[in-house]
């Protein structure tokens, strides 16, 4: 069991359970739905902006412990940055998340994104770790539509 | 070799319900049964994906590669005789095995999808004109949908949907109605992928039969767990993968109705399905060879000629019914732990459990399992209007085969125990 431990760290649990900014936005700026077709992960994004700045960001949908918690993660660690600043944060993620189960996790670098380093080691789950990310990049990017980690 | 031979003919009595002493020396001769990952023995319940090959089967297809290969129909020479006479042998085997009248009603393809795709582009596009009408079922598997659509679109046809229950059975009175002289074409499934269900198949192709039209069955889930008799059933096309029943992956059957196969015009053009060719005009080959361009899966066919002796070995009959017990005994170990939910308990069912759990999402509860050593599948099965009919985005499935056991389906229940721990 020791590499579900690693994939389920008690963060994810916990947030899988109690999902953060778990509701839709009426006044949303953008919002942009992701589709995982393997798994039925679906979720929408919203995200209220002020400016370059995302003053409120939350999600609804259904999907896996992976990709819930790391949009409940996401939306924690995006209100108040900026576009530049979440595209960042993004790239470090998604460096991470595909980096080799063996190379080095800069935990400090990567703050609360560190308890999804287990999912290193089953590469089919990168898709439900970056869904929500990838929804919010597009909207972020201006776009209205769904997108789909296919 | 002869070992395991001798093992598989020694102890037919196929009028005996396997015991536990047949199962144990079955597994015996499936080596990936006992695959291990870190000193746990790997559990198999994936078998509605594809089923686990016996020896003998695996030991064929080396046979024919070390000492029989050759291509097929053409070679004046000692190999090629063999290798002609091994290909052909398969398909009587597969003739007998599905009670087809003649042999060149047995048609190769690579599997099932290629069956139903191979109708609907001879049959259908030669049968189905504008407003004509295609029924299929709410729990076909994407294969047995989108070859239609495909060809509805072509042809501004229409694809009418039979329902179904919330058990997960068809609604019979609704399939009549749906039936009319538009109707050109009835595509069913033998069973469901999705949810188990084992469709009355007989009684469908008796009401399109009042009406004239042919029916095609998909058996890519009835092959290898139901005893299967296409002259019984009536059926003018039944389409089935080896690779689900203890054979090769890549090779399947069509089998059609020969003076329908005769009206279609060849699928593929190529070798082997022409009888001369000019510039000007080319004269094709007769049954089976029309519908088999192209040097064929030779190896795959005489693995599938193997897998169905295996399978005629043991009887189907008794795998029925063995895989009947195992599937109330899964299912009442999944009814008996709470928040499981069985996702479709028609009255007639095979061995396919799907179910959702109310805390883990299903790919979450494939994960747990995996870590367990329990192969399970989670997803939508290729069925997304099934999944859309129950409203849920996907379920875990176990599905099961002959060579499964009650331990196979403890360690299911044990895993699910796993999934409660972590999630709820």
């Amino acid at each position: 069991m020791s590499s579900n431990r690693a994939l389920y760290e008690q963060v994810i649990l916990e947030h899988n359970k109690k999902p953060r900014n778990f509701h839709e936005m009426e006044d949303a700026d953008r919002k942009v739905e992701g589709y995982n077709p393997l798994c039925g992960d679906h979720f929408t994004v919203y995200v209220k902006l002020n400016g370059d700045v995302i003053e409120d960001v939350s999600f609804s949908g259904a999907g896996c412990a992976i990709s819930k918690s790391s949009a409940s993660v996401m939306t924690m660690l995006l209100k108040g940055k900026t576009k530049k600043e979440a595209e960042g944060l993004f790239l470090k993620f998604h460096t991470m998340v595909t980096s080799s189960p063996d190379s080095p996790v800069d935990e400090d670098d990567l703050g609360k994104l560190r308890v999804f380093a287990g999912v290193r080691e089953f590469p089919v789950r990168i898709k439900c770790a970056t869904l929500a990310w990838h929804s919010m990049l597009s909207a972020l990017d201006g776009k209205d539509e769904s997108v789909t980690t296919e | 070799m002869a070992t395991a031979g001798q093992q598989t003919q020694s102890a037919v009595d196929k009028t005996a319900p396997l015991t536990a002493l047949d199962i144990e020396r079955i597994r015996r001769e499936f080596p990936a049964l006992h695959v291990e990952r870190d000193g746990v023995t790997q559990v198999y319940l994936d078998n509605a994906a594809t089923s686990q090959k016996p020896k003998s089967v695996i030991e064929r297809i080396d046979r024919y590669y070390r000492s029989e290969n050759a291509n097929v129909h053409r070679g004046m020479h000692y190999l090629s005789e063999v290798a002609t006479q091994a290909y052909e042998e398969s398909r009587k085997k597969v003739q007998r095995f599905l009670g087809v009248p003649l042999s060149c009603e047995v048609i190769f393809t690579r599997g099932t999808t290629e069956s139903i795709n191979l109708v609907a582009q001879t049959y259908g596009r030669q049968s189905v004109g504008k407003d004509d009408e295609v029924i299929i079922s709410a729990m076909e598997h994407h294969s047995n949908i989108v070859p239609w659509q495909m060809l509805c679109e072509e042809k501004g046809a229409k694809l009418r949907v039979i329902p179904m229950t919330d058990r997960g059975e068809l609604i019979l009175e609704e399939y009549e109605k749906l039936l009319s002289s538009r109707t050109k074409l009835v595509s069913v499934n033998h069973v469901s992928n999705a949810l188990g269900t084992i469709n009355p198949v007989r009684h469908i192709i008796e009401k399109a039969h009042e009406h004239g039209v042919p029916v095609l069955v998909d058996g890519a889930q009835g092959a290898a767990h139901l005893p299967i008799d296409v002259k019984e059933l009536d059926c003018d096309f039944y389409a089935c993968s080896a690779h689900k029943m203890v054979g090769p992956t890549g090779i399947g059957v069509l089998y059609g109705k020969a003076e329908l196969l005769n009206k279609m015009p060849p699928f593929m053009g190529g070798g082997d399905m022409i009888l001369s060719v000019t510039f000007e005009k080319t004269t094709y080959s007769s049954l089976p060879y029309k519908f088999e361009a192209g040097t064929p899966n030779i190896a795959g066919t005489i693995g599938l000629g193997a897998a169905v002796d295996y399978l005629e070995s043991i009887g189907m009959e008794r795998i029925a019914a063995y895989e009947h017990e195992l599937t109330q005994y899964a299912t009442s170990l999944l009814e008996s732990i709470d928040g499981v939910h069985l996702v479709g308990t028609a009255r007639e069912k095979a061995g396919v459990l799907s179910f959702t759990m109310e805390n883990a999402h299903p790919h979450d509860i494939g994960q747990i399992f995996s870590d367990c050593g329990v192969a399970i599948r989670a997803g939508h099965h290729c069925a997304q209007p099934v999944m859309q009919r129950f409203g849920i985005p996907a379920t875990a499935r176990a599905s099961l085969a002959f060579y499964n056991n009650k331990e196979d389906l403890d360690a299911m229940a044990d895993a699910i125990k796993k999934v409660k721990e972590v999630f709820d």
